[in-house]
């Protein structure tokens, strides 16, 4: 076996792969089972920009808390919500992790420091604030890390929280998730400023931006500033360049794309074929590993199908319960 | 111990003894130090009205200035009672909600059931709120239906001293996110108020006054004008109970119908506007469950449906007035005002 040339050992890369690959086929079985009309309401598929979520998460523990948005299911799967639960939830089962009454837009698991999948773009962001605040007053060295499309970096939430971030010196990164679209707008025209870094920079902050379909990438630079954030240094902004392989939600014709754009992303920008032929060009992991891995998460993913829809939906008292804690 | 102080020192008291008590809870707002990072007093103001001056020569960092930035802040008091803390966030002004809303109905309303009963969010945002201060449209509203509408809100909103204190230690307690509302009319009015911790429960309302004849509910600076009203009108013999709701969510529906079907007639009091408030709430809770005991139509007295006005003339007639409540007892009272009674 070659000399590993990466920043992780051998077992860290298998488990990012692992990551990886149960958020794409994650997400490929919704797209398929959606367009069959087994799925309530609508999802947003997360397929293509996996290396973002897992390079991040990589750095984090169950004491991190991240606040995620409508596109999360990727953000839950790299901090470690269950699979099933996950499954469970979008089929609106009450063995859901929200019970079936959150839905694929508000998947949550505290314990995990999964603060939710959220509905209103940009409203993670004064939240993993008080998430950081809290981290701080307690003295847990937690960080909060908030993502937010191209789109959402538009919404003043986001734009108050940058500020009161840096006024604040909370251990807040604040992720970019940067697809080029906001639903069928293209972030050219959106987004004012030429680079994010600009806006970090506006605020006081250190911004950078990486390839988001390069693990590496995201996995070096997040490890810095999260680091940097632990330590007291303050918040960060990261944007992470991807492409987004589906539409803004399900049944998306994507008539907005230029022609052949989607084509020519997935083959030159999948970040689950760039991670596997580095790692495996490399010489430090095999290809039959990486198919092992993948014949795994297939049969996981089959497995949280089959079990989502054999288990029981929410009843009438269901209705009423866990509006307060005591009312 | 007990001695008189005003709303504004019972306010300043409950966060200090809770302070004291639970070192999760924090305090945040926009001046509550007030004067952070400037070159003089490290707490010149306190609060934009002082009721929390003191607290950061006692509390020191867990009172935190903040930017003017309530989207920001108000946020981030929730992400922090999601996370374990118990953030006191003062909006100053209840009317700076609409900037900042979402973080309150959309989120903090909404973890415990979107998350299937697995999160806890205890905050609470307390400000400022009602007429009567020549404040103008944008700083003197009783926006309390607002929030009473948003399940998995409660709402809290003290008549007196006594009771802002208690009210306010419990709301700090409490695991729901609460919004409790100041009026800022109130906030000199002293009353007896024990030195030591008490909570008072919520979903409880005070009969401050017993009547056989009429049942006037109310809330907030209304109670006072109720209790003015009750006493002119004990002069013509007419006997009025006068219910002061103290918590708007939960409500306590009993006492209400518990009165009312003593005594037969009810006038509902409520500074916010007329459509869909507190007065059409428990109308219609009253006309659905103890339609049989109503001798006469239900009077709503309330604010009418318009801005708040600056000119003093015309926000002393924006406020609902003893007399004007007065007047609505008499309806009830009147052959012309009375409805046929209705067996149940």
């Amino acid at each position: 076996m070659a000399q590993n040339p990466f920043p992780l050992g051998k077992d860290e890369l298998l488990k990012a792969y692992r990551t990886m690959r149960t958020i794409r086929e994650f997400e490929e079985r919704l797209h398929v089972d959606f367009a069959k009309g087994d799925i309530p309401g609508f999802v947003h598929l997360y397929a293509g920009e996996e290396a973002c979520a897992t390079g991040i998460m990589m750095h984090l523990n169950d004491n991190d808390r991240i606040a995620s948005t409508h596109r999360g299911h990727g953000h839950c799967i790299a901090k470690g919500v269950d699979v099933h639960a996950m499954m469970a939830e979008i089929y609106g089962r009450s063995t859901g992790a929200c019970r079936g009454k959150g839905g694929s837009m508000h998947i949550a698991d505290l314990s995990k420091g999964m603060m939710g999948a959220n509905g209103i773009l940009g409203a993670g962001a004064p939240l993993i604030c008080g998430a950081a605040l809290a981290a701080k007053v307690r003295g847990d060295r937690g960080v909060g890390i908030t993502f937010v499309g191209d789109g959402a970096s538009n919404q003043g939430t986001f734009l108050e929280s940058l500020n009161l971030a840096a006024v604040w010196n909370l251990p807040v990164v604040f992720v970019v998730e940067n697809n080029g679209y906001a639903e069928s707008t293209a972030m050219e025209w959106a987004v004012s400023c030429d680079s994010y870094v600009d806006r970090a920079t506006g605020f006081g902050m250190p911004g950078v931006t990486v390839d988001g379909t390069d693990f590496f990438a995201v996995y070096e630079a997040a490890g810095e500033i999260i680091r940097r954030a632990r330590d007291g240094g303050g918040p960060a902004l990261l944007e992470c360049n991807m492409v987004r392989f589906y539409g803004h939600f399900e049944g998306d014709a994507q008539t907005y794309r230029a022609k052949g754009e989607l084509e020519a992303i997935r083959a030159s920008r999948d970040c689950l074929t760039i991670l596997s032929e580095r790692v495996i060009e490399a010489g430090v992991i095999g290809r039959d590993e990486l198919q092992a891995i993948d014949r795994e998460v297939n049969g996981l993913i089959e497995d949280a199908v089959r079990a989502a829809k054999a288990a029981p939906l929410p009843v009438a008292e269901d209705l009423l319960r866990d509006v307060y804690v005591a009312y | 111990m007990s001695r008189k102080i005003s709303m504004k020192q019972a306010i300043n008291e409950a966060l200090d003894l809770e302070m004291r008590r639970d070192p999760t809870v924090i305090v945040m707002g926009e001046d509550i130090v007030g004067g952070t990072g400037a070159k003089g007093e490290d707490d010149a103001w306190g609060g934009v009205l002082g009721v929390t001056k003191g607290l950061y020569a006692k509390h020191g960092d867990r009172l935190m200035d903040t930017p003017l930035s309530e989207s920001a802040y108000i946020g981030a008091a929730i992400g922090a009672a999601a996370c374990g803390l118990r953030p006191v966030a003062e909006l100053m002004f209840l009317d700076f909600m609409g900037v900042c809303f979402d973080q309150i109905f959309n989120q903090a309303a909404k973890f415990r059931y979107m998350f299937g009963g697995k999160a806890e969010t205890p905050v609470v945002i307390r400000g400022m709120v009602g007429a009567g201060f020549r404040a103008a449209a944008q700083h003197s509203q009783m926006l309390t239906p607002l929030f009473t509408h948003i399940p998995g809100l409660k709402v809290v909103c003290p008549s007196n001293a006594y009771d802002a204190k208690g009210l306010l230690i419990q709301s700090i307690r409490d695991n729901d996110p609460v919004i409790f509302c100041e009026h800022k009319n109130l906030y000199g009015l002293e009353c007896e108020v024990p030195a030591e911790s008490y909570a008072i429960p919520f979903g409880e309302a005070n009969v401050l006054r017993d009547g056989d004849d009429v049942t006037i509910v109310s809330y907030g600076l209304t109670v006072h004008r109720a209790m003015e009203a009750a006493t002119a009108l004990a002069k013509d013999g007419t006997e009025a109970e006068v219910i002061d709701l103290r918590t708007l969510s939960p409500i306590d529906w009993d006492t209400i119908v518990e009165s009312v079907e003593r005594t037969g007639r009810l006038v509902v009091v409520d500074e916010a506007h007329p459509r869909c408030n507190l007065a059409t709430d428990i109308a219609a809770f009253v006309g659905q469950n103890a339609f049989g005991a109503l001798k006469a139509g239900i009077q709503m007295v309330t604010a009418p449906h318009t801005p708040v006005p600056f000119a003093p003339s015309l926000e002393d007639l924006y406020v609902p007035s003893a007399d004007s409540i007065a007047s609505a007892v008499k309806r009830t009272l009147s052959p012309k005002g009375a409805s046929p009674r209705i067996a149940a």
